[in-house]
């Protein structure tokens, strides 16, 4: 159902797209406006979340330590999984941020009769994910081309460095291959995985739809369907876009507006969705903390005025006690009157 | 209540349908109710515990009541959704790591099967995404826009009180082990969500006795088992009587004296119950033996925090009176005793919460002189720490043969491993005092350590069955090494750890028992003085005399 409704929420926007642009004047809608306001309120979007979150402070030093702490000089730190210094937080979280660390530790448990556990290295996720990520790194870092006049050496370097095993013609690039595969994975894994798929929303599934679509369009415009837009014409769009001066030619070809609109809702659907991740990741107080909670003092700017049960309370109610059982007080008891 | 037979339950973990046996549940999570029955909850707060709380200054505990979550009707007050609502924005805007936990879980399921309940039970809401989702779907429904604009569809959905009932349910089947938030990848700690989760049902006069009363107990005699100052005195006399008994050396101790070097705080469990009570003489024969300048205190006679399992002020309330009664007494600093959870706030949240303690020195070690660097501002030591600088630098005398009975294994806390990092400390002691000890399968050790499963105040008779299936990831590690290396004793540096498994080992290995690490050392410790009144001790210091 939820993935369904996903494809559907996808065709839409498809087919927006489509019947869309070709009605006249509309492509000045498409190819000019709509990514103005995309890119507005992504960025828009994403620093008032990013915003949003540093307006609450971190009360407490609650790291995750996945490591041996610092402690006595003759203990062996684990300088990377319970960091003690801001050199060791931020190699942390390069490591959690370039590789996924946290993901390659994954296993996979299973119950089997006695009962009995075991627990199985589980690196699918892991590899997938890099696989995905890094494609749709490179993929966006190589549309720069289309937005910077020259070409920066490094876009140019990039695409030399994609296109390595210059397969076909054109050469595919890994980077879209690897998308494909990624998303394609990520999506699989989301519906035969009965533990994954029984916690999935139709919130997981659309932005998998989504990519996979966009790459899908992108893919045919490059390898397929290459006569059927103008990409004089795109670049032109593209250049202009950045340089603040659109000017929009004719005969762009429908299927170029199709893959940037839905770049543009994946845009607009970014700052409000679960793909803040992006930026979460950074700001998630269990991992970018340091692990010196006893050295340093952390602050908490709303630490409320709460003091203990006195200890003058707590003799006043046991002083009889206390005196009788020769442990000292601070108080002593009232001199007995005697009995008349 | 009662516990199903061993074989009965084995089976049904191992086979009962469900999501951690691979059957597929044919409802979506929303459409099924949280049902209460007898054995699948632990007693609500009694009335007058919660009112004394109620009571205290900083603290607030309303809507003190008599009620069953058996009943349709948890009374609660008629503007509870409101309080709800309004408390959780509150906590929005006070924790970061709420609105990011809330905001960046991809629901990607690498923390699915990492949780031990829900292994145990395989209770698709167990899987810690799925606790998170709990709340997060609230939050979706009334803190985002794409909650707001497409409600169920986005995965949100409305409080009721059928939400807040769930709530109750799986707040109380997680043990903030924080094993989750190892493996996830940004590091989301549905701890952090059940700590608020509890929070939140506080507001609305929702918690459990197990909880409340040692909590109140605390605050009113130092300690959650609620001994008076007479009676903790008595108790740990008892001991100093045994260890002479055994040993033949009589340790010195005190209580409540000014001037001492050193603030000794250890859980209050370990001078009221077995196996702790070994762990506590071990303490004593420890500091006899290096001739320590140490007091106990009566006031504040408790090392743990049930504060944590509540809300934080709570916590910081209880807590607040270790740096209280060290700065009345003069001492220089702290020791702190064997216990997780205790070290969770000692190490996290105490000098943030009742610090700067200038009123102390940073702690040096009276016999090695080694400067504990890492405890320069809270400036307590664990004991663990302590002990291993002292053997490294060798001033204990050990004879390991001492502790020839045991075959040992070593379980780590959650808290002190996740928390904290103390993972090899204990370890170097352990090599120190037993010939003989091997590590529990990779993956359920250190970092990766599974709970006892009765942690966070669960540790209560009525839910036994489900403790024993949240256990259960830890035992099945500890039948491993009992089969296939003879383990005979599960080493711990946790007090609710040598309660809770205790109860689990009787359960799913009764031939392991369990003790604290410092009872270890106390077995192999040699005194200066010891001659020949100490007794033969073939099974250390719970030798029968
Ligand atoms: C830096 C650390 C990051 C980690 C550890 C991480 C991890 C993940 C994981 C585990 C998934 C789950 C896929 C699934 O199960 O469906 C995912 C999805 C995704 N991530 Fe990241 N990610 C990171 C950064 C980023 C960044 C920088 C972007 C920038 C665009 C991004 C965009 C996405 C997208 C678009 C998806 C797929 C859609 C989805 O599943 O919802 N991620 N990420
Ligand atoms: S591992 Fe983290 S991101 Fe993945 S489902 Fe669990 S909480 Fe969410
Ligand atoms: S903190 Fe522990 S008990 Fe709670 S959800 Fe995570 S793994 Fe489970």
């Amino acid at each position: 159902m939820k993935y369904a409704l996903s494809f559907l929420a996808v065709i839409a926007l498809v087919l927006i797209a489509w019947l869309g642009s070709q009605i006249p004047g509309m492509p000045y809608i498409f190819g000019v406006a709509f990514p103005y306001l995309a890119i507005a309120v992504f960025l828009g979007g994403f620093v008032y979340r990013v915003v949003q979150w540093a307006k609450s402070p971190v009360p407490f030093s609650i790291q995750t330590t996945c490591g041996q702490a610092k402690s006595l000089d003759f203990i062996k730190h684990n300088k990377l999984e319970a960091p003690h210094t801001t050199a060791q937080v931020v190699a942390r979280m390069a490591l959690e941020i370039l590789t996924f660390r946290s993901l390659f530790r994954n296993t996979h448990a299973e119950m089997h009769q006695g009962p009995k556990i075991t627990y199985e290295s589980s690196k699918w996720l892991w590899i997938f994910a890099l696989i995905f990520h890094y494609s749709f790194l490179l993929i966006i870092l190589r549309h720069m081309r289309l937005f910077l006049n020259p070409v920066p050496f490094w876009v140019q370097w990039l695409e030399t460095l994609d296109a390595l095993f210059q397969v076909g013609a054109p050469t595919w690039y890994m980077s879209d291959v690897g998308i494909l595969i990624g998303v394609g994975f990520l999506f699989a894994r989301r519906l035969t995985n009965v533990k994954v798929r029984y916690i999935s929303l139709l919130n997981d599934y659309f932005p998998l739809v989504l990519i996979f679509t966009i790459a899908i369009t992108g893919i045919l415009m490059r390898y397929f369907l290459r006569t059927d837009i103008d990409i004089v014409n795109i670049k032109q769009l593209t250049v202009g876009l950045a340089a603040l001066h659109p000017t929009i030619g004719s005969d762009i070809g429908a299927i170029f507006f199709i893959h940037l609109f839905l770049v543009c809702a994946l845009l607009v659907y970014f700052p409000y969705s679960k793909l803040m991740h992006m930026g979460g990741v950074f700001m998630s107080p269990t991992r970018n903390m340091k692990n010196n909670s006893r050295e340093v003092r952390h602050l908490n700017p709303w630490n409320p005025r709460i003091l203990p049960h006195s200890y003058a309370g707590y003799e006043d109610e046991f002083r009889e006690f206390m005196v009788d059982a020769g442990i000292p007080v601070e108080k002593e008891l009232p001199p007995q009157k005697d009995e008349e | 209540m009662s516990v199903p037979k061993l074989e009965q339950l084995s089976k049904s973990v191992a086979q009962g349908p469900s999501l951690a046996t691979g059957a597929v549940p044919t409802q979506d999570w929303m459409d099924i109710p949280a049902v209460f029955k007898s054995g699948n909850y632990a007693y609500p707060a009694k009335k007058d515990k919660v009112e004394y709380l109620n009571s205290q200054k900083g603290l607030y505990f309303p809507n003190a009541r008599e009620w069953s979550p058996e009943d349709d009707d948890w009374k609660l007050p008629e503007d509870w959704k409101n309080i709800i609502l309004n408390g959780l924005k509150e906590r929005l805007d006070k924790f970061r790591s709420l609105k990011i936990f809330m905001d960046c879980c991809v629901r990607c399921g690498a923390c699915a099967d990492k949780c031990h309940f829900f292994l145990g039970t395989g209770d698709p809401k167990n899987m810690p995404v799925l606790r998170a989702e709990l709340l997060r779907s609230v939050y979706r429904n009334d803190f985002t826009l794409g909650g707001k604009i497409l409600g169920k569809m986005a995965g949100g959905r409305e409080m009721t009180v059928g939400v807040l009932k769930e709530w109750f349910m799986y707040s109380y089947q997680c043990t903030e082990c924080r094993r989750c938030s190892v493996f996830c990848p940004y590091g989301i700690d549905t701890a952090e969500i059940t700590m608020m989760l509890r929070e939140l049902l506080h507001l609305v006069g929702v918690g459990i006795n197990w909880i409340l009363e040692p909590a109140s107990n605390s605050n009113r005699t130092g300690n959650h088992m609620g001994l008076q100052p007479h009676t903790f005195k008595d108790n740990v006399e008892f001991l100093v009587d045994d260890v002479e008994n055994l040993t033949g050396v009589r340790p010195n101790i005190s209580f409540n004296r000014k001037g001492a070097e050193i603030l000794f705080i250890t859980p209050s469990a370990d001078v009221f119950a077995e196996p702790g009570l070994y762990t506590a003489m071990g303490y004593m024969i420890l500091f006899e033996a290096i001739g320590l300048d140490y007091t106990w205190s009566t006031y504040a006679s408790e090392g743990g925090n049930f504060g944590l399992f509540t809300n934080n002020e709570t916590m910081k309330k209880l807590n607040a009176k270790m740096y209280a009664e060290a700065e009345r007494l003069g001492v220089k600093y702290i020791i702190g005793g064997e216990c997780g959870h205790m070290w969770r706030v000692l190490h996290q949240y105490m000098d943030t919460m009742n610090g700067p303690a200038d009123f102390l020195e940073v702690p040096v070690s009276p016999i090695t002189g080694t400067k504990f660097q890492n405890a320069a501002s809270t400036k307590m030591v664990h004991i663990t720490e302590f002990t291993a600088d002292l053997i490294k630098h060798g001033k204990l005398k050990l004879d390991k043969s001492r502790n020839s009975h045991v075959k040992a294994t070593f379980h780590d806390s959650c808290n002190t491993s996740r928390a904290m990092g103390l993972l090899d400390e204990p370890r170097y002691v352990l090599d120190h005092v037993v010939d003989n000890w091997v590590e529990m399968p990779e993956n359920t050790i250190r970092e990766q350590t599974f709970c006892c499963g009765s942690g966070t105040g669960l540790n209560t008779d009525e839910i036994m069955e489900l403790r024993m299936r949240s256990g259960y990831p830890r035992a099945n590690a500890v039948q491993y090494v009992r089969d296939k290396f003879d383990v005979n004793t599960l080493a711990c540096v946790c007090a609710i750890d040598r309660a809770t498994l205790t109860s689990l080992n009787n359960y799913w290995t009764p031939e392991v028992t369990v003790c604290g690490l410092t009872e270890l050392v106390g077995n192999a410790i040699v005194q200066e003085n010891e001659g020949e009144n100490r007794a033969v001790l073939d099974e250390g210091l719970r030798t029968m005399v």
